[in-house]
């Protein structure tokens, strides 16, 4: 049986600017954010929802690019790491990865950046085993997360004035 | 793109969700968080024609009180139920095991009913439900029904739902007074698949535990209820003997499996370890 694959016309708003695409069904959201938009900050690498590296924000939340399909953002409000660098607010997060060497190769980087900036919305002074387990679901193959933890505690003591 | 072609849906009401489901059989697949479905469709293990979104559902969503009972939405994300204080405060065993769910990513998409349909062998809703005599409302064409939790998990991946049902909502008996809960689970890394873990929910009264359910997962195709345990720390007061003898008991309740995260000696040594922090942990109040 040969099934014919309509495809799909979705509007969202992508880092504050309305985006209007006609699409596959089966294009993930994040293939859609790079592919189609070229946002590639957003890094691909799993593709079944183990490494984080795909983080991005729907509706103020972070979820798996790679687990949603881009057909199910229609209407949505994403934001991706573009989008937070250039609104500033995560400049010190980006500042303390840089100064502690954080960011070896850069792969994980957005996605755990994307996950610390939910884990200090809601937590906003987490101890290390905490900020752990909080980025559990972001792999980093380069720096032992040593570093990262030590960036990420050195953001939340500041920015709680200390 | 890493899924096969597909066709999408997305109805706005359950009747349609069935309509589809009839129309399609066994080519269809209804897509709730998508953190399941959605990687076996990326590694092809899954090939549907049609994907029947359920997310414009909003009436599968929500968590509500109806007296002796609460009900839980099949839509019901992850994340609400983990930060729900009616959830907390009347079946806190679920409240316990949501941590342990994945990632906060995953658990502010991940469903309920998701985790229910999909069985995962090693996933904690399903052993929680059993754990807590849930049960499972389930509406096909000719009407809604319920199914006792520990009746829907028929084995690997396989439950009570037909391919022409939708699961609705899941609906867990309120705490009695006099009643613990307890949770645990063993992990090489916070959040990925549990090599062995527990739910359990007794009456306590001091150090004596009566009416336990102890129900294990990853360590089967199923939750595993533990009915030698239950049985042998029945009216029991928790201690070094007792505890020994519940241990004992789980030889008889389980039949673990090797695979690649661990043995089935090393799986048995685990469910005996558990079971001897969750007994202490029932006690501890």
């Amino acid at each position: 049986m040969t099934t014919v694959i309509e495809q799909i016309q979705i509007s969202a708003t992508v880092n504050g600017e309305k985006v209007t695409r006609l699409i596959e069904p089966r294009l993930s959201l994040v293939d859609f954010l790079r592919n189609e938009l070229e946002l590639t900050g957003t890094h691909v690498g799993c593709e079944h929802g183990v490494c984080g590296a795909c983080t991005v924000r729907v509706n103020g939340e972070i979820v798996r690019g790679c687990l949603m399909l881009a057909v199910q953002a229609g209407g949505t409000e994403i934001m991706t790491i573009e989008g937070e660098s250039d609104g500033g607010e995560i400049a010190d997060l980006q500042k303390a990865f840089h100064e502690r060497n954080a960011a070896q190769c850069g792969f994980c980087t957005p996605g755990l950046i994307m996950t610390t900036t939910e884990l200090l919305k809601t937590n906003p002074d987490p101890n290390r085993a905490e900020i752990r387990e909080y980025l559990s679901g972001n792999y980093c193959r380069c720096t032992g997360y040593e570093a990262i933890v030590d960036a990420i505690e050195t953001v939340a003591t500041e920015r709680k004035g200390g | 793109m890493k899924p096969s072609a597909f066709n999408y849906a997305k109805p706005s009401s359950v009747d349609e969700v069935l309509g589809l489901l009839s129309e399609y059989g066994d080519e269809a697949t209804i897509l709730a968080g998508g953190q399941s479905l959605v990687p076996t469709m990326n590694m092809r293990l899954s090939a549907p024609s049609l994907v029947i979104d359920i997310n414009g559902l909003a009436e599968l969503s929500g968590i509500s009180s109806n007296g002796e009972s609460l009900r839980i939405g099949a839509l019901t994300r992850h994340v609400e139920i983990e930060n729900s204080s009616e959830i907390a405060e009347h079946a806190p065993l679920i409240t316990m095991a949501m941590p342990s769910i994945a990632h906060p990513a995953i658990r502010n998409r991940g469903t309920m009913g998701g985790s229910i349909a999909m069985a995962d062998p090693a996933a904690e809703m399903p052993a929680c439900l059993c754990a807590l005599g849930a049960e499972i409302e389930i509406t096909g064409g000719s009407g809604a029904r319920k199914v006792a939790a520990t009746d829907f998990f028929k084995g690997l991946y396989d439950t009570d739902l037909g391919g022409d049902e939708i699961i609705t909502a899941i609906e867990i008996p309120k705490i009695s007074a006099g009643y613990c809960s307890a949770f645990d689970e063993l992990a090489r890394r916070h959040g990925d698949y549990a090599m062995c873990g527990a739910a359990a929910h007794a009456k306590v009264d001091g150090l004596v535990i009566s009416d336990l359910r102890l129900v294990f997962f990853a360590v089967g195709g199923t939750p595993v209820v533990a009915a030698a345990v239950g049985s042998a720390m029945a009216d029991q007061t928790v201690d070094e003997i007792s505890i020994a003898a519940a241990q004992h008991a789980v030889e008889d309740d389980l039949s673990p499996f090797d695979d690649l995260q661990c043995s089935a000696t090393l799986r048995m040594h685990y469910a005996k370890e558990l079971t001897k922090r969750i007994l202490n942990t029932l006690v501890a109040g």
